[in-house]
């Protein structure tokens, strides 16, 4: 990854243009051709970079009112197969291992939920608890109650 | 409302976007419709905010470093340490969540000297401690999200 494509990355944060020819509109704000844009996309994909192409909907405004941050304590040795089972349960939007702090932070998976009622959260809680099994030790869900700030990716 | 294209829309092309000369042409030809009633489709639902953006999903820490930070705040003061929160541009979510730690947001810089840097000004300025979340391991397979559209 190069400064041309942190550049084209940036430009693309906004969304991609909705013109017939949005690469071109890319292009020529970065100076490049649209086939060198394309390539570039293409490229960041198949390395990784870009997990993906496409439209990000706003599961808010679309309903999904139940934003749940599902935390759990699974033991070290078994998050590396838990965190893969769990990340693709279809109503997971993301799945995380992060860094316990002990005593007040017992937690290290991490698992995105979205349900349009309390009671469609709830099941995808269990969901993922029944995937976990005897390996979740400890675990809570932390519910927005407000959206205070969201954008998208932004270049530092 | 959301007619059926825009569900289309929403469901169908949450990857895998066209990388073609005119993918909102590609698009169209996919699903019957014009190009035109694509865009004007897709300006909607972008207008409506039911689409954030269409484009590329960046897999975390390939630009810049992140962390997820965590604070206790007490009630009253929450809306006032958040508001400063918030313009930082360092912050890009910042969600106010159930629990003793009850605000949550992802703070990006450019590198770890930097991001350290941020978080000390946000301890220093809030006067509140923050407890750092930084991903060690992403588990998911980023598909999209099946919409079930029904009855939005």
């Amino acid at each position: 990854m190069d400064d041309i494509d942190r550049r084209l990355m940036h430009a693309t944060q906004a969304g991609l243009p909705l013109t017939a020819e949005p690469y071109q509109r890319l292009a020529e704000q970065l100076g490049l051709s649209a086939a060198e844009v394309m390539a570039r996309l293409t490229a960041m994909q198949d390395q990784g970079i870009i997990r993906r192409i496409g439209a990000v909907p706003n599961h808010y405004q679309l309903g999904y009112r139940f934003n749940g941050m599902s935390v759990w304590d699974v033991p070290d040795g078994q998050i590396d197969e838990l965190g893969r089972q769990v990340g693709q349960l279809p109503f997971v939007s993301h799945c995380y291992q992060r860094p316990r702090h002990l005593p007040e932070w017992p937690y290290n998976l991490f698992a995105m939920v979205h349900g349009k009622t309390q009671t469609e959260a709830d099941s995808q809680i269990a969901q993922i608890a029944d995937v976990l099994g005897t390996a979740n030790r400890a675990n809570q869900v932390l519910y927005s109650t407000k959206i205070l700030k969201k954008t998208g990716f932004r270049s530092p | 409302m959301l007619t059926d294209l825009h569900k289309h829309l929403l469901n169908d092309f949450q990857r895998d976007f066209p990388l073609s000369v005119r993918p909102y042409q590609e698009i169209a030809d996919t699903l019957g419709v014009t190009e035109d009633e694509v865009l004007a489709a897709l300006t909607d639902t972008a207008v409506q905010q039911y689409i954030s953006r269409i484009g590329p999903v960046i897999r975390p820490n390939h630009i810049g470093v992140s962390t997820l930070v965590a604070m206790a705040v007490p009630e009253e003061h929450l809306q006032t340490v958040a508001d400063k929160i918030s313009a930082y541009p360092e912050i890009n979510h910042n969600y106010e969540r159930e629990h003793r730690l009850n605000l949550w947001f992802v703070a990006i810089a450019s590198d770890v000297e930097h991001l350290n840097h941020f978080i000390n000004e946000v301890e220093r300025e809030t006067g509140y401690k923050t407890l750092q979340l930084p991903l060690l391991n992403d588990f998911f397979i980023d598909l999209g999200f099946k919409l079930d559209l029904n009855h939005a």
